[in-house]
């Protein structure tokens, strides 16, 4: 057995590809090295990858040195068909040819259907060598890249950018597939510019890591993460001279990005080199709004926000470099990245203060001349279905009670999109709403109208938050329910993997909001569709998508299990806050054997009567106490109506744990009376009877959830 | 801050392209002039936009000013110009170390890598109106997006075979950085080497800058410019038709066809647009209309350059 060692390196990958096909070379070469039985399963465990931006690499212990010889035995026609007059027919000859033998070499097999021809062969284990320069180069062409590209002459091939070298190593032999016109060999490099172009010799597999390391190039991705965290943390430390207690500002994201548009880093340590840079912006800045600032040092920059220790952003940046200077070289690298900052800071607030010439309000009308859609017409024609939407919405919550600031809300649905109108949104796309907000309260719009405008694209993913005011979850449910009922009147439903319009995040944010308001918002989804159409076609539909989003919603945010949710949602999925309330509880009781031993007898309750359906055997309707004969029918019927009524009295309080626990306690009734009775009597009037029965404890115990769905063990 | 840009000689804006321009001359690239009708990028240019087409193999470089009017601002915004100039160089196909290429390139105006940043971050570049795209990077130093360097797959809504590289050097944004100065228009354009006196961008461009800007913004008249635009459509169409007879021409006529003048007129079309655009007279509805209209004749004028090219090169077979 020996190590097999992979690495394609290639021209700078796209860094938000580069996880993607690390895992997926790393399972490519595994699952064809246990398909080609090179590879045990406990070993396929021990298998690790790498990547740097211009590397991807596998790295897999005990590959065996050759499969084992096989044997295959594959039967042919039937001996009276393959032979006439004891000659060999044409179906004899061709069965022989495909397997690769003579007919002389064919076998005659009895078997119950009679005699067959069978044809033997032995395969001689190939040598792992051998098969991977023939099994790995197709698997390297199967890789998935978003965008890929073509760069030789002939399009003989597309991949993610050029390949430059390969190295395939099985111990210290070298594995010569090829693949994109290279030739795996064993020589790989290092990093550009602090290594530079030498040939890096690769002895062993086990010797790469180091090989690398030893060329400046870090090739594992959590160790390179793990650097660029520690060289932050320090740099920042070192950086507090004024010592405000400088934190940066953790941005798992960019973290990620910057891992993956690096090969090497350092700077945890001050005596060494530094990968990390810490740099200052003039104070004059900050009064800029944040937003603004951390979305250009982000978005546009790459750089890490700096605050202080109350939390509040720091005239400070950090940048991570695909390189290492000492103290004097920092200085010019941190002069270059200052001078860049500030020129986009300069845009900034050049862009802030242009914009401030036409306020919001001006702006407004201008949105007649911006499209929403061909066919749903202008930003202008939204506002005015928006407005409709949150104005019947703001009154169902004001007649339950909810606390809605009407003026806020109308200020709100009508500047709303102005902000697209805005130099600032138009460089810094990701910015609208918030600069819609920002600007609102900078033009002495009151504080929950500048909060609905600022917090109107919320959320923007499950992770996100909602918007924090009533007003402001009004204008985002109406906002995306309008967008989503009028791509669906237009027929652009989103269909299996597309979905060009995020539709589904729309309503997944709806249903997120109404779930998680912090504020009191007393709507269901009903509601909020009746609110966005009138269209019953669209209605309907519109309903049906919801629902989905719901049960998306309550398995993936709320991570409850698949039967729980159906149960829960048979019974209803309309109220968001209340299927999740009702959800829980099922979650929380199913463990229990009474409920569970409930839940089963409720199934089969069901499936007497699916069979009682089939046979046209009716229900009497209502449950006669004279035809209960049975004392174990008599005692579920008496049980059960006590129940009833303290069930639908703690539902009513939303009690569902204790409503549920109290259901469970029917279980010795139920037990006793499925093995004392027989339903299905041949007395018509005693038959219906307990088919009355059995639908009025169904009808009585089902309303938190159809426990018919939950799936029990046995 | 003085002390970092005095370390080395800096070198002049123009020095700066002289050596940029040799450097790809020794490399094999032919050095060409700047095309002279407007175009908003130097890949516009039918030395990019139309030489990458077909298999003839191309080295080409040159220097290409390129118009955004939407991009003006009055010579008030230090970062911002209606006019830039991109040092454009195409590598078709390109060789195995273009990459590296370029980045001696970068040492050759005296940068030295050991001393900066240099990241190579995805960006693709892609142009609608021209059915062209290709996949690339933005090259960033020390921050700052200094090159455009794009893989070209598809030209003309066609598939490139051979693909060229190209790659956009932003020569205002190198030269800032090599003379470390906040304003473009600070740049050191030349030194007079008799009495050491600078010439800088401001005073070669600033007015251009400032006046372009105002008859972008300002000035143009609305109704001409539809009118230009029309016109110059109408008679870029009437070439487009009559290309659609390359069957019935003779070798003579055929070499003849002016698919390059038609190009010209689509690149007038574009230009119309833009300044329509910055004139803020073309509302986003519209905006999707005639940008179809140009990319029409754009793809026109692609495809019938690729058969031109083809239908000659089987003539010259056949003789």
């Amino acid at each position: 057995m020996a190590e097999f060692l992979f690495e394609i390196g290639l021209e700078e990958i796209p860094a938000r590809m580069i996880a993607g096909a690390q895992a997926e070379l790393q399972r490519r070469v595994v699952s064809m090295l246990r398909l080609q039985n090179l590879l045990s399963s406990q070993d396929e465990k021990l298998t690790v990858s790498f990547s740097t931006p211009r590397r991807l690499a596998v790295l897999v212990p005990n590959v065996f040195d050759k499969q084992s010889d096989s044997f295959t035995k594959v039967q042919g026609p039937a001996v009276k068909i393959a032979f006439k007059d004891g000659q060999p027919t044409p179906a004899a000859e061709a069965f022989a040819r495909k397997n690769g033998v003579s007919v002389a070499e064919l076998k005659v097999e009895s078997t119950p259907k009679g005699e067959y021809l069978v044809a033997e062969t032995e395969q001689k284990g190939r040598g792992a060598a051998e098969v991977i320069a023939a099994e790995l180069p197709k698997e390297l062409a199967g890789i998935y890249w978003a965008k890929n590209m073509y760069w030789r002459a002939g399009k003989p091939e597309r991949f993610v950018r050029p390949v430059r070298w390969m190295v395939a190593l099985l111990g210290d032999a070298v594995v010569p597939l090829a693949f994109a016109g290279k030739t795996a060999a064993n020589v790989t490099y290092g990093h550009r510019v602090l290594f530079g172009d030498a040939e890096i010799p690769v002895t062993a597999p086990g010797a790469y890591e180091k090989a690398l390391a030893d060329a400046f190039v870090v090739v594992d991705v959590e160790a390179r993460r793990h650097r660029i965290r520690k060289a932050l943390d320090r740099v920042c430390r070192a950086g507090d001279t004024a010592g405000i207690g400088l934190r940066w500002r953790e941005d798992h994201g960019l973290v990620d990005k910057l891992t993956h548009l690096t090969e090497w880093a350092s700077g945890l340590d001050a005596s060494a080199k530094s990968s990390v840079v810490i740099g200052e912006f003039e104070a004059a800045y900050l009064e800029l709004p944040e937003e603004v600032l951390v979305t250009v040092m982000r978005d546009h920059q790459s750089y890490f926000a700096v605050e202080d220790k109350a939390g509040k952003l720091a005239p400070y940046f950090l940048a991570v470099l695909n390189m290492e200077a000492d103290e004097a070289g920092l200085g010019v690298i941190r002069h270059g990245n200052a001078r860049v900052l500030r020129a986009r800071f300069n845009d900034a607030r050049f862009f802030w203060e242009f914009d401030q010439r036409v306020p919001l309000v001006e702006r407004v009308k201008l949105l007649e001349s911006v499209t929403f859609q061909k066919d749903l017409g202008s930003y202008a024609k939204k506002a005015e279905r928006v407005r409709r939407v949150a104005v019947a919405l703001a009154k169902l919550v004001s007649s339950r009670g909810g606390a809605v600031d009407g003026t806020a809300l109308d200020e709100a649905v009508l500047l709303a999109k102005a902000d697209l109108t805005s130099e600032l949104v138009k460089e810094f796309t990701e910015l609208q709403g918030v600069v819609g907000g920002l600007y609102a309260r900078a033009q002495g719009f009151g504080a929950a109208t500048a909060a609905a405008i600022y917090d109107q694209y919320l959320p923007e993913s499950m992770e996100d938050s909602v918007p924090r005011t009533v007003e402001g979850a009004l204008l985002a449910i109406s906002d995306k329910a309008d967008t989503i009922a009028g791509m669906f009147g237009l027929g652009l439903e989103p269909t299996g993997s597309k979905d060009p319009f995020a539709l589904r995040r729309a309503a997944n944010g709806i249903v997120k909001i109404l779930a998680e308001s912090a504020v009191a918002l007393p709507l269901s989804l009903g509601d909020v569709v009746d609110a966005a159409t009138k269209d019953e076609a669209v209605r309907v539909r519109v309903e049906v998508f919801f629902a989905e989003r719901l049960e998306f919603y309550l398995r993936e945010a709320k991570g409850q299990a698949y039967d729980v949710v159906k149960a829960v949602l048979a019974v209803g999925a309309n109220d968001v806050r209340d299927a999740v309330a009702r959800a829980e509880a099922v979650t929380a009781v199913r463990g229990g054997e009474d409920f569970a031993a409930v839940s089963a007898a409720f199934k089969r309750m069901k499936n007497i009567q699916a069979q009682a359906g089939e046979k046209g055997f009716a229900s009497s309707g209502s449950v006669d106490a004279a035809l209960l004969t049975e004392p174990t029918e008599k005692a579920l019927a008496e049980r059960s109506a006590e129940l009833a009524g303290s069930v639908k009295a703690l539902r009513a309080e939303k009690k569902y744990v204790a409503a549920l626990e109290a259901i469970a306690t029917l279980r010795p009734q139920v037990d006793a009376f499925f093995d004392a009775v027989m339903v299905m009597a041949s007395d018509a009037e005693v038959r219906g009877n307990r088919l009355a029965l059995l639908e009025r404890v169904l009808g009585d115990f089902s309303g938190i959830a159809d426990f018919a769905e939950i799936v029990t063990a046995g | 801050m003085v002390a970092i840009a005095e370390k080395k000689k800096v070198l002049m804006f123009q020095e700066m392209l002289f050596i940029l321009q040799r450097f790809w001359a020794d490399r094999g690239c032919v050095l060409q002039q700047s095309y002279d009708v407007e175009v908003g990028a130097g890949t516009m240019s039918p030395d990019t936009f139309l030489r990458v087409l077909g298999p003839k193999p191309v080295r080409i470089a040159y220097a290409q000013p390129s118009r955004r009017p939407a991009d003006g601002r009055y010579g008030e915004n230090p970062n911002r110009l209606f006019r830039h100039t991109q040092l454009q160089v195409i590598l078709k196909p390109p060789p195995e170390r273009v990459q590296e290429w370029y980045l001696e390139s970068l040492e050759a105006i005296g940068i030295d890598l050991k001393e900066h940043d240099i990241k190579f971050e995805e960006d693709n570049w892609e142009w609608p109106v021209g059915g062209a795209w290709g996949v690339g990077w933005q090259v960033m130093l020390d921050g700052l997006e200094i090159t455009q360097f794009t893989y070209f797959q598809q030209c003309g809504g066609m598939d490139l075979d051979p693909i060229s590289g190209e790659i956009t050097y932003g020569l205002e944004r190198i030269a800032g950085f090599l003379q470390d100065v906040d304003s473009i228009y600070d740049i050191v354009w030349a030194v007079e080497p008799d009495t050491g006196r600078k010439v800088t961008y401001g005073e070669m461009r600033l007015a251009e800058e400032e006046q372009f800007s105002a008859y972008s913004f300002d000035y143009a008249d609305v109704g001409k410019l539809w009118e230009h635009l029309n016109s110059y459509e109408a008679e870029c169409l009437g070439l487009l038709a009559q290309a659609k007879g390359f069957d019935e021409m003779d070798t003579l006529k055929l070499k003849r066809f002016p698919v390059l003048g038609a190009y010209e007129l689509a690149l007038k079309c574009s230009h119309m647009f833009n300044l329509l655009d910055a004139r803020g007279a073309i509302s986003v509805t519209e905006r999707v209309g005639v940008m179809a209209r140009i990319r029409t004749l754009v793809v026109g004028v692609a495809k019938a350059y690729a058969a031109q090219g083809q239908m000659l090169q089987g003539l010259a077979v056949q003789a």
